[in-house]
This record gives C-alpha cells, structure tokens and sequence, in this order.
C-alpha cells in the first residue's frame, strides 16, 4: 500500500474518531446540516412529483386538425401522407360522419343535429406527439397550421402552459433555496472545522514542526467536514421519507376524491446518494476554506 | 553535514540574536552550542530545523541548502532531522506510544510497521513499560526521554536538541547524556545546545560558544 493511501486511510479514522469524541457537538451539527438540507430536499420530491402528474394526466397532449369544410378526399389523403412522415406521434383521423354522431349521441343534441340541412363539421384529425414539451407542441402545431386546406390546429394545453410556468418557477425557487441552505450548510462546516483547528492546535504545530505538509494537516478537518455533509444528507434522507409517509394518507385521499390513483413517489437509493454527495462536497467546501484560513495562524 | 557562513538573525522586532555565525560539523561529530541564557542557542537551533530562517548568511544541511529552499521543501527536510524541542511539545492528549508515531504517521509508515518501530524506539530510551502512560504521569526525566524516543523513531542522521536537560536532576541528566552518547556512537550527528557546564567539560572539544548572539 502506498503511503498516501496510507495517510488517507489514517486521517479517515482520525476524523472519525473525532466526530465520536465529542458526541453532542456532532449531533448538534447534524441536525443542523440535516434540517438545512431537509427543506431543498423534500422542495425536490414534490416537484418532481408535480411533474409527474402533470405528464400522465391523459389528454393534455394532443394537437386537434381541423380541415377546412370544402377539402375533399384528396387533401385528406395528403394530410395523412405526411403526418405518416411525423413519425414521432401517434394520430388518428376522425371524419365528419363520426364527429357528427358523437354529437348526436349526446343527450339533447339529436334533434338540433336532426334539424341540420348538412353536416356543419369539418374532417379532423387528433395528433398525439411523443414530445410533451410545451415549445415542442407549439413548433409542431405552427408547421401542422401551414399545411394545405388545414384551417385551424388547436394545441389543448393552455393549462399545461401554465402548469410549466408555475414548475419552471417552483425550481427557480427551489434553486434559490437550495443556494441559500447550501451555503449554510457551509457555513456551519466551515465553523465545526474551526473549532477543530483550535482544539487540535497543539498536534498542528508540532505536526509541523516535525515534518507534516499543510496537505497532512488538512486532510483530516476535511473527511471530517465530507463525513459530517454525508451523514446530515442521510439524516435529510430520512427526514424527507418521513415527511411523504405522513404526506401519503391525505394525498391519497385526495386522489381519490378526483377518481385517480395517485401515489406520492419517494426518493430511490440514487437520488439519497445524490443528496448524501451533495452533503459530502459542501462540507468538504467548508472544511476546506475553514483550515487553509486556520493554517495561516500556524506558519 | 552543517555548514553555516556568516548566519546572521535578526527578529522581526530588530533584534539582531545572532551575528555572523560560521561553523562546520561533520558527520557522525557531537557537538555542543553553549552560552548563557539569551545567547541565541535557540534561536541557532531554530535556524538549522528550518523553524526560523536567516536574515543573511547561508546553511547548508545534509547537502541542502537551507536558505535556498522554497517553503514546500521545508517539510521534507524537517523530516530527515530529530528535533527535540526545548519545550519538548509533547502531546497530552495521547499516550507515549501514540506521540512517537507521530513523526511515523506523517511518513505514511503502515500502522503496524509504525508501532513496532515506536515500541522500539520507546525500548531504546528505556520506557517500553510505559507506552500506554499518559505524557502527564511521567516524571520530568522521563518525558524528555521520551520527546529524545520522538525525534529518533524515523532515523535521523542528524539529532538536534535544545536544553534536553533544563530543568532535570543530576542523575536524569546524566542519563540523557548517555543517550546522546550511545547516539552518537552509532555514527548519528548529534548537536545539543546547552548552557550545562559539566557536559561541555566533559566534551570540550567540539564546542560552538555564543553569548549575545556572537561566537567566540
Ligand atoms: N521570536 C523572537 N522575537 C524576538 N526576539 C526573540 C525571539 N526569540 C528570541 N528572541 C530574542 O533573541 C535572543 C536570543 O534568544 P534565544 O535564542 O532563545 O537564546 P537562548 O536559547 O540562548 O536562551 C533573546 O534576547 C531573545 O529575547
Ligand atoms: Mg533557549
């Protein structure tokens, strides 16, 4: 084994060792790094929850085709052509006779359909395109306008639009939130790691007296600070799941009150590591910054 | 080995505590810095373990020369030296075992290698028996022993001790003595400042005599 390795494997317990020897202060810490980044975290989990009814909500996707009244098989024909060569949507052709039965089929619209001297519908088609995103469809929905004897193509999702708007802004928000709880997350390392470096000034100045690079000496403060952001995203991890278990009864409910299924989905093992990786490079920031200022002091 | 020209050191406050030192030890040599207290034993110490630098003048250990060297070099070079501090700097908060594997921990020495080699160096100076005690409960004579275990567990070729017997009886410094001594005789250049007229007398012939920062 190397004597870096050696060294890493060294300071590694070292830290832990130090986070065990004052058990209060570490716990003090953690609840604080853990409620920090509780707050971005379960912001995340609901988000992207949002999104995801947003997306299986049936319907919201479609483009509706209307042809203009005189337009004849032919054109029919060609529409279908080259909607075969859009070959990222399902669509399918609703014709006049169909749309018109559909309406009489509604209760009180058989004799005003009666009552009709001709059919007053145009062919239509309704075009359901794998992209979902709201600039997509718009793209998708100026081409389909500009094709022969199309008269008016209607996007169905002025609420989707809206529902993007608010997302996009929730994750602005969320991103500002978690700016803000990561640089107190930071902060509360970088002040931890202070108070190391004074307790540990004695070891630091004889360290160095004997030999120690400043890479010796940091390396410690720094799994100690990376080691502390990890468990605090646990802590965080564990708090978002109990904050959706209590969520889960009353979302369901309310689900069910509209007729659906939907369940909260929790964070899975990636995203916890994710968290637990952001835990661990903010405070390995703030050890960081924390000991090269201490350090000074020293030389 | 230690080669100093013209070594002048002056504190940031003005004080000039050494003016234009030269000497020249060679290796395997003991030899003694004396002077009374404010002469600039220390401050000579210091210069050599490259804890303080000249204001002018130049130093050459172990074939580096030391005012040449850029800041990331120093570690490497304190490494090769035993240092034993006048104030010895042991640390309280571990037992002996564990303050001589310092110098071992800061090499990258695998665990179990550093404690077999600091169990021996503890052997060497006689205090085995106590590795597990804290530096506290021993007695004067003992934690300087046991500051002379630190500075040796790497194998320096050169031992460097400022005042190791300041404040010990008769006996005790007699017995740090007989460490430097047996050191010495396996070929490591050994350099004690001290103002302690009976090992001067007992070693008069290699001697560097300072009194307020001049030699004599
Ligand atoms: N860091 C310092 N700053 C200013 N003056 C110092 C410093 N260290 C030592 N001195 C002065 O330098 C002189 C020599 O000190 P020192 O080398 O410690 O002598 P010795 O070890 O022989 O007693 C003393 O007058 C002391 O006050
Ligand atoms: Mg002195």
């Amino acid at each position: 084994m190397s004597a870096t390795l050696i060294q890493h494997q060294a300071a590694f317990a070292s830290a832990l060792r130090r986070l065990w020897a004052t058990p209060l202060n570490t716990l003090l810490s953690l609840l604080a790094i853990g409620i920090v980044l509780t707050l971005p975290a379960f912001g995340y989990v609901l988000l992207d929850n949002l999104r995801d009814l947003g997306r299986n909500t049936s319907g919201v996707q479609e483009i509706s085709l209307f042809m203009s009244l005189d337009a004849g098989k032919r054109e029919v024909g060609e529409i279908e052509n080259r909607l075969k060569q859009v070959t990222n949507a399902r669509w399918r052709f609703v014709p006049k006779e169909e749309a018109l039965k559909r309406i009489e089929a509604s209760e009180g619209m058989a004799e005003i359909v009666a009552s009709l001297p001709r059919n007053p519908l145009p062919d239509a088609f309704v075009i359901e395109p794998e992209n979902s995103k709201p600039e997509a469809l718009e793209v998708l929905r100026k081409e389909l306008a500009g094709w022969p004897k199309v008269e008016h193509v209607q996007l169905d999702s002025a609420w989707i639009k809206r529902f993007d708007a608010f997302l996009r802004l929730g994750k602005l928000a969320l991103t500002l939130l978690a700016g803000l709880f990561g640089a107190g997350l930071v902060a509360v390392t970088f002040n931890t790691i202070r108070l190391q470096v004074m307790a540990h000034a004695a070891e630091i100045e004889v360290a160095k007296m004997i030999g120690a690079t400043n890479f010796f000496i940091k390396r410690p403060f720094l799994y100690y600070g990376a080691l502390q952001g990890t468990l605090g995203g646990l802590l965080a991890a564990a708090l978002t799941l109990i904050g959706l278990s209590l969520l889960a009864g009353p979302v369901a409910e309310l689900a069910a009150l509209y007729g659906g299924n939907f369940a909260l989905r929790a964070p899975g093992p990636g995203e916890i590591a994710v968290l637990c990786g952001i835990g661990a490079g903010l405070g390995w920031l703030g050890a960081q910054l924390s000991v090269s200022l201490s350090l000074r002091k020293f030389d | 080995m230690i080669v100093a020209s013209n070594l002048t050191k002056r504190y940031s406050g003005g004080y000039e505590a050494l003016r234009d030192i030269s000497f020249e030890i060679s290796a395997g040599q003991m030899v003694f810095i004396s002077g009374h207290s404010g002469a600039g034993k220390t401050t000579l110490v210091k210069l050599i373990s490259t804890v303080e630098r000249p204001t002018s003048g130049s130093l050459v250990v172990n074939g580096q020369n030391l005012t040449a060297l850029g800041r990331n070099a120093l570690p490497y070079v304190r490494r090769n030296l035993g240092m034993i501090f006048q104030d010895q700097k042991l640390l309280f908060d571990r037992n002996a075992l564990d303050n001589v594997m310092l110098p071992l921990e800061i090499a990258g020495l695998p665990r179990k290698d550093a404690i077999r080699r600091a169990q021996a160096a503890l052997d060497k100076v006689g205090l085995l028996a106590r590795e597990k005690a804290l530096p506290v409960t021993l007695s004067g004579g003992e934690q300087q022993r046991l500051a002379i275990a630190r500075a040796v567990v790497n194998r320096p070729t050169i031992l460097i001790a400022d005042e190791p017997t300041g404040n010990l009886d008769a006996a005790s410094a007699s017995d740090i003595l007989d460490i430097f001594t047996d050191f010495h005789r396996v070929g490591v250049t050994v350099v004690v400042a001290t103002h302690d007229q009976s090992w001067i007398d007992r070693h008069p012939e290699h001697v560097i005599r300072l009194s307020r920062g001049s030699q004599q």
